[in-house]
Parts: C-alpha cells; structure tokens; sequence
C-alpha cells in the first residue's frame, strides 16, 4: 500500500530539460511551472479548465495545466510555450513566426495556450481546413482578435509546412 | 480557485485503490483523468480529505474487441476511444458521440470511466452506455461485479456502485446488422455542455421497415433516459417524416426538463423534439447504406 502523502518529489523534463522539485500535492502543472521552474509563459486564466490559457503539451498531448497536479506528471515530459522556438538556433518556430506575419494575437493572455494546441493540431494535421483549425482552437478563449487574425495565422503556417 | 488541502494516495493496482476507498469512505475521491472533478476541486465544491490518483493502473487503458463487444479499460482517454478503428467500424455510437466531448485537450485527458462514473446528467457518455445496452464492470471488496447501463445510472451524479467500489472497464456490444445510429447535441458553443442531447440506433428489416429502435436522450432529466413510448412509435413501421414527427412528440410526452442558465424546460422540450427528428433521419440514412 502506497499510503497517502501531502508532498511529493516530481522529476520530469520541462522543454527537454531535466527538472524536479518537491511540491505539495494540490500544487497543480501550471502553478509548478510558473512557481518552481519560473517558466511564467504559461498564463493562468481561469483556473478551472474552461479558458485553455495555461494548455502545454504532455508527453505529446495538450492538456490544461491547471487540470493536472503537478503530482501527476512525474516521469512526463512537458513542453510550453517557451519550448516551441527552436534551441538550436533560438529562431521562432514556423508557427510563431507565421502568427506575428498575420497579426494573429492582441493582449498576449491567450496565446501560450492557442500556440500550443495549433502546435499538437499541425503535427497531427499538417494541412487542416479552416474548419479544423477552428475546432482545434474552440477550447481556448480569446477575448481580442475575435479569432480570424488566430486563424490566418494557423493557416499561414500549414501552407508553409510547420 | 485553488484546492482546499488534501492528502494524495497513489494506488499501484485496483485492489489497493479499493483498499483506499475501504480505508477512507466518504472522505476519498477517485481522481481519473480530472477534467471533471478538478474543476470541482479548484471551485471547493468538493474538498474530500484523500485523492486518489488512479494515474498508475496503467493495466484499466486497454481497448479489446473480442466475441461481439468491446472492452474499454476505465483509464482509457477518450482521444483514444476516437481515435480506435475498431471502435470506429463496429460501435459507431461512441464513435459518432466521443468526438461531440468538449475538446482534444479535454479528450486527451479526460477519460471513459471517469466521464461514466461521474453520471454527470448533461454527458455524452453514459448516454452512450445506456442506449448501447453496455455494461460497467465494478470492482470492490468483495471481488468483481457487472452492473447494466439501465441499472448504473440512479440520479445526477449518483451511480449504483457503492462508496467501496470503482469502475474498472466497460462493455460494449457491437452494433447489430443492418443498424444506423445518431447522436446530436445541441449546446451554446461547440464543445460547451449539451443543453440536449440524443442517441438514436435503428435496424431495419428486410423491407425496411424498422424492426427495432432505440432513443436516449440526456439534459433531460437527472439520469440519461430511454424514450420507450417514442420507440414504440417506430417499430414496425417505415421511415417516413410524419413518423419521426410523432415520435419526437412521443419523446417529449413523459420528460419534465430541468431549467437553467442555458435553457427552460420548455426550450428543452422543443430541442428534444427537434433533436430526435434529426438523430433519427441521420441513423435511418446510414442504417440504409
């Protein structure tokens, strides 16, 4: 029997680095991202799963951090916002590249989380239709740009192969 | 919007996360894929004692066909569901319905067992179930037992497993021959919760006519429910408008619709009708290819 904890030891990678820390168990992803690893790119909106500001990707699949505990991700590897430019060359990716040229985002809030679920939507549909491209970003509030610069911008970056 | 403290136990199979459930009682909460129960959490509308991260039995994510159903492990996300071929060519109810959850990154996380186990009355899952004829396979103490979608869902958010007992997987019978099936949801936005919505399986017989029906609609009532007197309707009859008209009246007759932010009873009422009409041409339609 595993008995129940309130702290717990996390270790994952976070963009490809190794990080850890020991955290208390209602601790969620998106507070151990901004609090204890300082990546403060993920935005927290709502903090209960509707505004899909804080999304990242886990082990490949978006989720909403504010949804997971942090407890949770143990042996993951995470990627945010700040992972998706390119280490190497610490150039933009082809997708935030193609949003700026499109004017794609105003504030700035809700962009962490549209850029990563437009991330997870073009590796797994390099072509979508717009139609797609609007249904991929429906779980993620934008209060701006009323989402037609958001979608040009996704679409630029399909016709230019992200 | 942060959780009010609790303690996090992390069973390593069933028999311990039971063991949990047996230690802690009503204290304990199941935590499956979160996308109900944090939300709740973060708001403290629950604040149990214990979580109980089910995230380690890794053994309840399997999806396998065998002898005329399938079996999908509790854990199982619902991307994955959807994302199933098998799924996707002979239980094509949860494949027309999975894909009408929220969103991928819900999907992704969020899970079968959790969605049914949770019997939230507004959810497209235990629709499912119900309209299926599926069943939840439920372990506790005393070893495991099968519990009948008709029979599993007893009131909003209350289910017949007791407070010992967590659903391990779910069977799901392959669609029959010769059947179409629908499901249609309306809801404010895309992916938002369903105002209404309905199930609908027909099978038609050699002269198509509709030898069997079968109509469930959810956000209707505190349980998912099987619209009996509208299926009557149907059977042995062709499709034909002025049918699928008087069914959906049928549908609308022994419901009482709730009324809240997103609709009064009456527009429940009115959706239900509406919905029914058009879950039944599109299972028709696909019933005849």
């Amino acid at each position: 029997m595993s008995g129940s904890v309130t702290r717990v030891d996390v270790r994952l990678t976070v963009n490809g680095r190794d990080r850890a820390a020991t955290v208390d168990v209602r601790r969620t992803l998106a507070e151990l991202l901004r609090e204890d690893l300082a990546l403060t790119g993920t935005h927290i909106g709502c903090e209960h799963g509707v505004c899909g500001s804080c999304t990242v990707l886990v082990d490949g699949a978006s989720a909403r951090s504010c949804l997971t505990l942090a407890a949770r991700v143990d042996g993951c590897a995470v990627v945010t916002i700040e992972g998706l430019a390119d280490d190497a060359s610490g150039g933009l990716s082809t997708l935030q590249q193609a949003c700026i040229e499109q004017h794609s985002f105003q504030c700035g809030f809700c962009t962490p989380g549209i850029l990563i679920v437009a991330t997870e939507l073009l590796a797994d549909n390099p072509q979508p239709s717009e139609e797609e491209v609007r249904e991929a970003i429906s779980g993620n509030l934008c209060r701006c740009t009323g989402y037609d610069s958001i979608v040009a911008g996704i679409l630029h970056a399909a016709e230019r192969g992200s | 919007m942060k959780a009010a403290p609790f303690a996090l136990s992390r069973p390593e199979s069933i028999e311990e996360a039971v063991a949990c459930l047996t230690e802690h009682g009503d204290d304990a909460r199941l935590l499956a894929g979160g996308q109900s129960l944090m939300p709740l959490l973060a708001m403290r509308r629950q604040s149990p004692r214990v979580l109980v991260d089910l995230r380690r039995l890794t053994n309840l994510t399997h999806i396998v066909t065998s002898d005329g159903h399938v079996e999908i492990g509790a854990m199982t996300t619902q991307r994955a569901v959807e994302r199933n071929p098998g799924i996707a060519a002979d239980v094509r109810l949860l494949a027309l319905a999975v894909p009408q959850i929220a969103h991928v990154t819900v999907r992704n996380q969020g899970t079968i067992g959790g969605s049914i186990a949770h019997a939230d009355p507004s959810a497209e899952l235990p629709a499912v179930a119900l309209a299926t004829g599926a069943t939840m396979i439920v372990v506790g103490p005393g070893g495991r037992r099968s519990i009948a979608a008709s029979d599993f869902f007893v009131d909003a958010h209350a289910t017949a497993m007791a407070r010992d007992e967590l659903l391990a997987g779910i069977h799901v019978p392959f669609d029959p021959p010769d059947s179409g099936w629908a499901f249609e949801e309306v809801s404010r936005r895309p992916g938002d919760v369903a105002i209404v919505g309905v199930a609908a399986m027909v099978r038609l017989d050699r002269e198509r006519r509709i030898a069997e029906a079968r109509i469930v609609l959810c956000s209707v009532a505190p349980t998912p429910v099987r619209a009996t007197e509208a299926e009557t309707v149907l059977v042995g009859n062709s499709p034909s408008a002025e049918l699928f008209a008087e069914c959906a009246t049928a549908a609308t007759v022994g419901i009482d619709p709730p009324r809240d932010l997103n609709g009064t009873s009456a527009y429940r009422r009115h959706i239900t009708a509406v919905l029914v009409r058009r879950a039944l041409t599109r299972a028709v339609d696909r019933a005849a290819r």
